[in-house]
């Protein structure tokens, strides 16, 4: 008999609130119970209970790329911030084109046991846009790859997007596009428009990802295919998505949380913490992106956790690298954009950030309701624990975060994977007795 | 003044008091002894990412008039071109002991990175900044006119009521943007002119009019013309078709010369390309200010140089 959990009191998305039973991997219950002799009681007053996170948009950086993040380190990160699953994009090196890579990065999450790492294959040999990756075989191997990108370059050639979005239809694939025309942002910086004419930064236009969004939606509604766009940026392409949307062509959209809440005006100190791709944009397109959300044009919000080294960071802007870590603040900064500010509620965000990224990247056991019977994937959330984030809320390898010194309104409090915590009172659970947990659970499930 | 990293946040008051200062150096050079013992024993390094043996040679004989010790790093041929970073760079400055650092890289911002970061106490001068800012250059243009202008009775004047004409590729270049911010505190009218593909994007805040016609920013009869170079590997990225076409739209050519009365200056930062961005005739006529404006930076330099480094550190 493994260690059961009662979670009690807490405020279901709906805003009632109940106690919640974990046993045997399972929620056991959900309402008032009684009967939960020998659990460990969880205090869940003031806490709000949300199905476990799914991140559509992970850089695990494992293989090749350890100094920065590792699948333990990545999915210790993704605990702490409320995170059951994450999908791994394709950039490692070796980079996740065959069936091996894909394989072993799921087996090392497996191992760890914080979350469900789920691998994204890439869409070309070697991300270099030239030829098809073995999509087939990522698809049909014990990773079972249903997303397939290239992130962090674009597939801009439109011939080899047609075919991948046409080919992956065989297994019910999704391409999830980097939107960015590789020749309009040579050597970009920053987002195109006044202050990088004034900062003497080379500018990432709005259009290159409008046309290329614009381009693909029209793609796939001519070969019939799905097609996701990750983080979306600019108002013009919620226009577009939107027009697609509308005219009945299967899209969906992810926004970032820093697209969310931050803009491009924190350049101005050349700090390259605020450095990332797509940039930090204008407060119209800040406001866009959450009005877009909120109406559900925009499906989901996607972390693109992008963990570097501090030596990457320490420079000045043209030589640091792109990217934020993302996933131990996401939550905070969702509350933050989108809740506080009266868009959307807390059943919302249950969608954007578990339901809907689970179902568009075909992941089981993840992004169901918070009802008996189903898989123990849940998060506990404190909505009024405003503080400044600090160093201490930051659980991966790498600190490359632009909120530190900000406050933002709430923490996670408890993270449950499999039915076991993996984040337990605003504390990681250690590495050890995870994986304990975790081969237990796989023990269970297949006795 | 801590560090000189733009004109952008210089007031006018500090401004002016810097070209008169600079006033104070050129009356210097026009003695026998030109030097001043006014910084000896500090020491200045000219970190340069960047080739530029002209701004480089400027900030040299200005620290040296001043008697300071002069430290030249060339990033070609040093660790840097090894792989070594702009943070290990200033923290081997610092050990050193610099007490002024002159920096000219190629990305923009990096002067204010190291200001900023904590890797080095030394007061750190902008010589060119990526795409960003030159701001010694804008002083020194704005101490050309203003002694054009008001000659011996410069001092304490700001440029109200000039009107400046900047002509080029305005959106690659620092030296434009220095003027655009520095021209305008000090009481100028600038007018950009040059082909779309070379302005950026939105201007809209910027204190200046934007124009694509050099013939009709001429039919106002400026105070003064000031001529960028353009780089010849614009025309590759599809900036413009070719140099002669350039020449001819938006060059300063002789019969453009001829229509400028001769009270219009006509300025350049030098180098120029004869034949490109402005004729012979033009660049050599006395009209031309590209002599005194080299002599002037000298003069310019040395006031920065000295409102950063005499006295205390770390005062404003």
């Amino acid at each position: 008999m493994r260690e059961s959990h009662l979670i009690t009191g807490a405020t279901l998305p709906n805003g009632e609130r109940a106690d919640i039973l974990v046993q045997n991997g399972l929620i056991a219950k959900v309402g008032t119970v009684t009967d939960a002799a020998g659990a460990t009681v969880v205090d869940g007053d003031g806490l709000i209970a949300l199905p476990g996170l799914v991140d559509l948009h992970t850089h695990l950086r494992e293989p090749g790329y350890e100094q920065s993040e590792t699948v333990l380190t990545g999915t210790q990160a993704a605990a702490a911030g409320g995170f059951t699953a994450v999908f791994a994009m394709a950039n490692t090196f070796p980079v996740a084109d065959t069936a091996g890579v894909v394989e072993q990065e799921a087996s090392l999450g497996r191992a760890a046991g914080y979350a469900t790492v789920q691998p994204i294959g890439a869409v070309t040999v070697g991300l270099k846009g030239a030829e098809l990756a073995e999509l087939g075989a990522m698809a049909r191997s014990r990773a079972n790859v249903r997303v397939f990108s290239d992130d962090g370059f674009c597939v801009s050639d439109p011939l080899l997007m047609r075919r991948a979005l046409e080919y992956v239809k065989a297994f019910d694939g999704v391409i999830a596009q980097h939107a960015q025309e590789p020749r309009l942002t040579e050597g970009a910086q920053m987002n195109e428009g006044a202050l990088s004419g004034e900062l003497g930064l080379t500018g990432w236009p709005a259009v290159a990802e409008e046309s290329i969004i614009a381009r693909d939606v029209l793609l796939a509604e001519h070969v019939g295919s799905r097609l996701h766009v990750c983080h979306v940026s600019t108002a013009g392409s919620v226009e577009v998505i939107r027009w697609a949307k509308a005219r009945g062509i299967d899209v969906t959209a992810e926004v970032t949380p820093h697209h969310l809440l931050l803009t491009e005006d924190l350049v101005a100190g050349y700090d390259p913490r605020f450095k990332v791709n797509p940039p930090l944009r204008r407060t119209e397109d800040v406001q866009a992106l959450r009005a877009a959300l909120a109406d559900g044009t925009i499906d989901i919000v996607a972390t693109d956790h992008a963990p570097h080294p501090v030596e990457a960071k320490e420079s000045e802007w043209d030589a640091a690298a792109n990217g934020m870590v993302g996933l131990e603040s996401a939550l905070a900064v969702v509350h933050a954009a989108v809740v506080e500010t009266g868009l959307m509620g807390w059943a919302d965000v249950a969608r954007v950030l578990s339901e809907a990224p689970a179902r568009i990247g075909r992941l089981r056991g993840h992004g169901g309701a918070l009802v008996a019977g189903s898989p123990a994937e849940l998060t506990l959330y404190d909505p009024s624990a405003a503080s400044a984030f600090d160093l201490d809320r930051l659980a991966g390898r790498s600190t490359n975060s632009p909120y530190l010194g900000r406050t933002l309104p709430g923490a996670v409090v408890a993270t449950f994977h499999s039915g076991y915590p993996t984040y337990l009172d605003g504390v990681l659970r250690p590495a050890d007795e995870v994986a304990q947990r975790a081969a237990e659970a796989r023990e269970d499930a297949h006795g | 003044m801590r560090h000189l990293l733009s004109t952008r946040d210089l007031e006018r008051p500090e401004a002016i008091g810097l070209l008169d200062v600079a006033e104070d150096m050129a009356a210097v050079q026009e003695r026998e002894v030109k030097k001043l013992p006014t910084l000896r024993g500090k020491t200045v390094v000219n970190l340069f990412f960047e080739d530029s043996t002209r701004t480089r040679i400027s900030f040299e004989a200005a620290a040296k008039r001043l008697s300071a010790d002069v430290i030249n790093f060339s990033a070609k041929g040093s660790s840097v071109s090894k792989g070594e970073s702009l943070k290990d760079t200033a923290q081997t400055l610092q050990a050193m002991g610099a007490d002024g650092v002159v920096i000219r890289h190629h990305a923009s911002g990096a002067p204010q990175t190291l200001a900023t970061s904590g890797w080095i106490d030394a007061g750190v001068v902008n010589a060119g900044d990526g795409t960003h800012e030159h701001p010694t250059q804008a002083l020194l243009d704005a101490f050309t006119l203003r002694r054009r202008l008001h000659g011996r009775a410069s001092r304490g004047r700001g440029l109200d009521g000039t009107r400046v004409v900047i002509v080029g590729d305005i959106l690659h270049s620092r030296v434009a943007r220095s003027n655009v911010w520095l021209l305008t505190t000090l009481g100028a009218e600038v007018e950009l002119v040059g082909p779309p593909t070379l302005m950026p994007v939105d201007t809209s805040a910027w204190p200046a009019r934007i124009g694509y016609d050099l013939d009709a920013a001429l039919d106002e009869v400026p105070d003064a013309v000031m001529m960028l170079r353009i780089q010849a590997e614009r025309m590759h990225a599809a900036y413009f078709p070719n140099s002669r076409e350039y020449a001819r739209i938006w060059g300063l050519d002789d019969a453009r010369f001829d229509r400028l009365p001769p009270t219009t200056m006509v300025m350049h930062p030098g180098p120029m390309n004869r034949g490109l961005e402005i004729a012979a005739r033009a660049a050599d006529s006395p009209q031309s200010t590209v002599r005194e404006q080299v002599a002037n930076g000298v003069s310019v330099r040395m006031a920065a140089l000295y409102l950063l480094l005499s006295g205390e550190r770390g005062e404003s």
